[in-house]
């Protein structure tokens, strides 16, 4: 559905600070793909979900969706087909519109607006209806201001907000790291039942090794800006943690040893 | 103050209170501090001088008047969404060729509507006193710009550009070009600046290259004084802050120029001065007030 073909990204070129982010990365998505990306810091995994997302356009290389040629849109064009929730919990809703008013412009993504009212009487039964499935008591408090939500309870209203209008594809970054560890199950627990319900194609940027085993039907590791290991399956579900431990650490050039489990 | 220093101070207030909603849509909901607004309040004055003085109606001059300010604005905007130029200095360049556009425009540095009727003649022809007749005026417009602002804001296109304001890398994934909006923003604000410019040139009989200097520290002024006034809140309450700010520093000006002590007396030229002064007394005061309350 999602093919990038052939990216490689520079940042900061010709200066000393040069790095190269992306190396020839090949990645095809296909419809109903559930993918979790795992790799260090700096192996180019939020590189690449903002490469898709249009954050800034490849060096080299393409991409297309559904066989349309998209590598040159930019990012407000391509977020008619893409969901997305930021690791910030701040940067997924405006602090100073009410619930309300963020969720009915989530509603309108990659639609016109213009001059009826942006909050319709006739929607609110369908926003209370979608807060109350999160269970945070955030449907009785529509005309709150995001501002004084918590970061679960904001991480979670957007995760809603990213899928109002179903997405082609949906784009995690980190989503539940900024979380502290109850918090975060719940909205791991959110974004499974919504996936499942939506039946969305969804890529997943994590740091937890369990997580990624966990869930979806596909794992790719990156390193060093490319895509170096891509399971899927069957093949995923034989992979423990220590599995994936040992790949990172040859990959690395270290020594892997049980000690390193205690990180996990 | 007598009651006519009440009444010119009120008259003032009011009709700037037009240039007041400008700047709090940029400086405010945008998140776009825009000296633009120097230049485009003459720029108003100009055109609509112009075009009385070709014979057009006054009511209808306000048209192209309010039209030159909206491309204006724009031009600030573009400069800053397309060329990446940064955004107070985008503004600067803007006023400053302004200076040039205004003198083309009237032809010379002034431009006298002497004899020439207003929009306020309207008004008088009714057998209204003409003290009242600025203030009657004025407040209409000023009270219909308001509250077409705070419906506005209620749209979906003014929430998206408030959230332009707020958090425009939510915005950009929710699908709005931020750019758009930016350059939409400011051109509304810019165009009510104008209409405000076209009326003050009408009102005091006309147009003056630099009587847009100072425009944005007023403006600043008046937004930071209604906030201090009403405290903060909803959206439409805000807007309404920004109108009685603009009152409040018209009157407090009127206020400060009353002042004697002994041989000396504020002169309209301390102006400036006397603004800069309420500027910082009015964004320290939330300060203060809560150091107290400690």
């Amino acid at each position: 559905m999602l093919t990038l073909k052939n990216i490689t990204k520079r940042f900061h070129k010709g200066s000393v600070n040069e790095v190269l982010a992306l190396n020839d990365v090949n990645l095809d998505i296909r419809q109903g793909d559930f993918i979790a990306v795992i790799g260090s810091n700096g192996a180019g995994k939020s590189t690449t979900l903002n490469c898709i997302a249009g954050g800034f356009f490849p060096d080299q290389g393409s991409i297309t969706l559904d066989g349309a040629d998209i590598t040159a849109w930019p990012e407000y064009k391509r977020a008619r087909f893409i969901g997305r929730v930021f690791q910030d919990p701040l940067m997924g809703s405006a602090a100073s519109l009410t619930i309300e008013e963020n969720m009915a412009l989530a509603d309108r993504r990659g639609k016109p607006r213009g001059l009826s009212l942006g909050v319709k009487s006739k929607d609110r039964a369908r926003y209370r209806e979608l807060l109350s499935q999160i269970g945070l008591g955030l449907e009785d408090r529509l005309k709150d201001k995001v501002g004084l939500l918590s970061g679960g309870q904001r991480q979670s209203l957007t995760m809603i907000m990213a899928t109002m209008v179903r997405p082609e594809i949906l784009l995690l970054d980190e989503h539940t790291a900024a979380l502290d560890p109850k918090t975060a199950a719940q909205v791991l627990e959110l974004t499974q039942r919504i996936v499942d319900t939506h039946k969305l194609t969804t890529l997943m940027v994590t740091h937890n090794m369990n997580h990624a085993l966990r869930q979806g039907n596909r794992l790719i590791m990156m390193h060093q800006g490319s895509v170096f290991l891509d399971i899927e399956g069957e093949q995923k579900e034989r992979f423990s943690v220590e599995d994936l431990l040992e790949r990172f650490y040859t990959l690395k050039g270290e020594e892997f040893s049980s000690d390193k489990m205690l990180l996990v | 103050m007598s009651f006519y220093a009440f009444i010119g101070a009120l008259e003032q207030g009011l009709v700037y209170g037009l240039m007041v909603l400008g700047v709090y849509l940029t400086f405010r909901i945008l998140d776009f501090p825009d000296l633009t607004v120097d230049g485009s309040l003459p720029l108003g004055a100009a055109v609509s001088s112009v075009c009385i003085g070709a014979g057009m109606d006054p009511y209808l001059s306000l048209v192209p008047a309010t039209l030159a300010g909206f491309c204006a604005g724009a031009v600030t905007g573009l400069l800053n969404t397309r060329l990446k130029i940064l955004h107070l200095l985008a503004s600067i360049l803007t006023m400053i060729a302004l200076y040039s556009i205004n003198i083309r425009i009237m032809g010379r540095p002034n431009f006298t509507l002497l004899g020439k009727s207003t929009v306020l003649d309207s008004l008088t022809a009714f057998g209204l006193p003409s003290s009242m007749a600025g203030t009657c005026l004025f407040a209409a417009f000023t009270v219909s710009a308001a509250l077409a602002l705070i419906w506005f804001t209620r749209t979906e296109l003014g929430q998206a550009m408030l959230a332009t304001g707020d958090n425009p890398r939510m915005i950009t994934a929710l699908g709005v070009n931020t750019g758009n909006m930016i350059v939409l923003g400011v051109g509304l604000s810019n165009a009510l600046v104008a209409l405000c410019g076209a009326l003050v040139a009408q009102n005091q009989g006309a147009a003056d290259v630099n009587m847009g200097v100072g425009t944005i520290v007023a403006g600043l002024a008046s937004v930071i004084i209604g906030e201090t006034l009403l405290g903060q809140g909803r959206i439409s309450r805000m807007i309404i802050a920004a109108v009685l700010g603009s009152v409040a520093y018209r009157l407090a000006i009127a206020l400060a120029l009353g002042v004697k002590l002994g041989e000396f007396s504020f002169s309209p030229s301390d102006l400036n001065l006397i603004t800069a002064f309420i500027v910082v007394a009015a964004l320290t005061a939330p300060r203060l007030k809560r150091k107290m309350a400690r």
